[in-house]
């Protein structure tokens, strides 16, 4: 079973959930697909590390063949591709490396090359595996990391807990497009609420079933929580405003490794995830 | 010579943006004709720059008054030897005879780009 713990912004508290919920199972594959700033491995201190590059391919243009007849330009989608003084000019940081330039080139002028733009770092942290996408500083997107790291989880056995990246674009997709549940971790915010529908909506396109977590819960109104109740969407716990739980997490600790009642906390989310996934799981079979 | 102004909807102003303006001017200073035509990278999912700056130099101008430019938009006018000019006054016509004036100095803020950032 693969979760997915995304949010529409960062900071919600993605990477708190998802680190406890891998570390109370008893065999995890912790995965962290924030790969422009990963953060979980800083939590597990992962041991046994082994890295693999991840590259992507772009084009590489022969000037001397090229004909100049500018249909590889106008079949970027992505623009990364301009027409200037006669010849085509790439922009590598807009190539989603499809290779249709290269295939519709009449002239076999293009030809791809393969480009180092991340590495994916795996290791073990007692009864959790912890699969890491890096990407290097400077590129533009991470989709094909993540791609990797998805690949690493599929050939691991055990509960997959996936910590997305923030937000709702192309990297949250990816990140979230095999699980088979997804937690939404949402501040008690006007600006939280605006990003909790942002990625309800997502969810909800890609027919996933979901739940969510209230985190930082005060004694004040709880806009998220009031969107819940609203929407009839299921709330899967609260963790209230702790400073206990905010230092032990600043000193890259884990709380259900420092406190039973934490551990005692996300076994029972956890419980009621598998629960939730399996009903709606039933629900679905039955449409 | 024929210069190019990214303007809005007003067709009458410069627009804040290139990359995303939804039309562009282009004006030949030596008859005083004006055609103005659709930017169709104003709805693109990225890359914007490039393809607006495509469209500019797709209309051998010399010249491209604007108040920014993106860094992929200023490497495809420097490219294609477009000169970048800082506007200075919302007005077009104000911009073309500040530019027959000589009074425009180059584009020296060429900014990184959002690039889906919204302005990060």
């Amino acid at each position: 079973m693969k979760i997915a713990v995304l949010s529409g912004k960062g900071g919600t508290g993605k990477t708190l959930v998802a680190v406890n919920l891998a570390d109370v199972a008893t065999n995890s594959v912790y995965t962290d697909c924030d790969v422009e700033e990963p953060n979980g491995h800083l939590f597990f201190k992962p041991t046994e590390i082994s890295y693999q590059p991840v590259s992507m391919s772009i084009p590489t243009i022969d000037n001397n063949l090229c004909s100049g007849c500018r249909i590889c330009v106008d079949f970027c989608r992505f623009n990364a591709l301009a027409f200037i003084a006669g010849k085509p000019v790439l922009f590598e940081d807009l190539c989603h490396s499809c290779g249709g330039c290269a295939m519709l080139c009449p002239k076999s002028a293009i030809t791809e090359k393969q480009n180092t733009i991340g590495k994916v770092m795996t290791g073990n942290s007692q009864n959790v595996t912890i699969i890491t996408g890096i990407l290097n500083t400077g590129r533009a997107s991470g989709v094909p990391v993540i791609r990797e790291v998805m690949r690493c989880l599929n050939n691991k056995t055990g509960l997959a807990v996936i910590d997305c990246p923030p937000g709702s674009a192309c990297v949250v997709m990816e990140s979230i497009k095999d699980a088979d549940y997804c937690v939404l971790v949402a501040e008690p915010t006007i600006f939280g609420l605006h990003n909790l529908q942002m990625v309800t909506e997502l969810v909800q396109l890609f027919h996933k079933p979901f739940g969510v977590v209230l985190n930082k819960c005060t004694a004040e109104a709880n806009p998220s929580e009031s969107y819940c109740k609203n929407k009839k969407l299921t709330i899967l716990a609260r963790i209230p405003f702790d400073k206990e739980l905010g230092e032990i997490s600043s000193n890259g600790e884990i709380a259900v490794r420092c406190k039973p009642a934490w551990h005692e906390f996300f076994l029972k989310l956890l419980d009621i995830i598998i629960k939730e996934a399996g009903y709606e799981a039933d629900t679905h079979n039955q449409r | 010579m024929k210069i190019a102004i990214p303007i809005d909807e007003s067709k009458t102003n410069v627009c804040p943006s290139f990359g995303r303006a939804l039309y562009f001017l282009i004006a030949d200073t030596d008859t005083g004709e004006n055609t103005i035509i659709d930017n169709p990278a104003t709805s693109s999912a990225g890359g914007a720059g490039i393809k607006a700056a495509q469209t500019v130099i797709d209309q051998n101008v010399k010249a491209l008054l604007t108040p920014r430019c993106g860094q992929n938009a200023a490497e495809v006018f420097a490219a294609a030897g477009i000169t970048l000019y800082q506007t200075v006054s919302e007005s077009i016509d104000d911009t073309i005879a500040a530019f027959q004036k000589g009074k425009l100095a180059a584009l020296q803020n060429i900014h990184p780009g959002f690039h889906g950032h919204g302005g990060k």
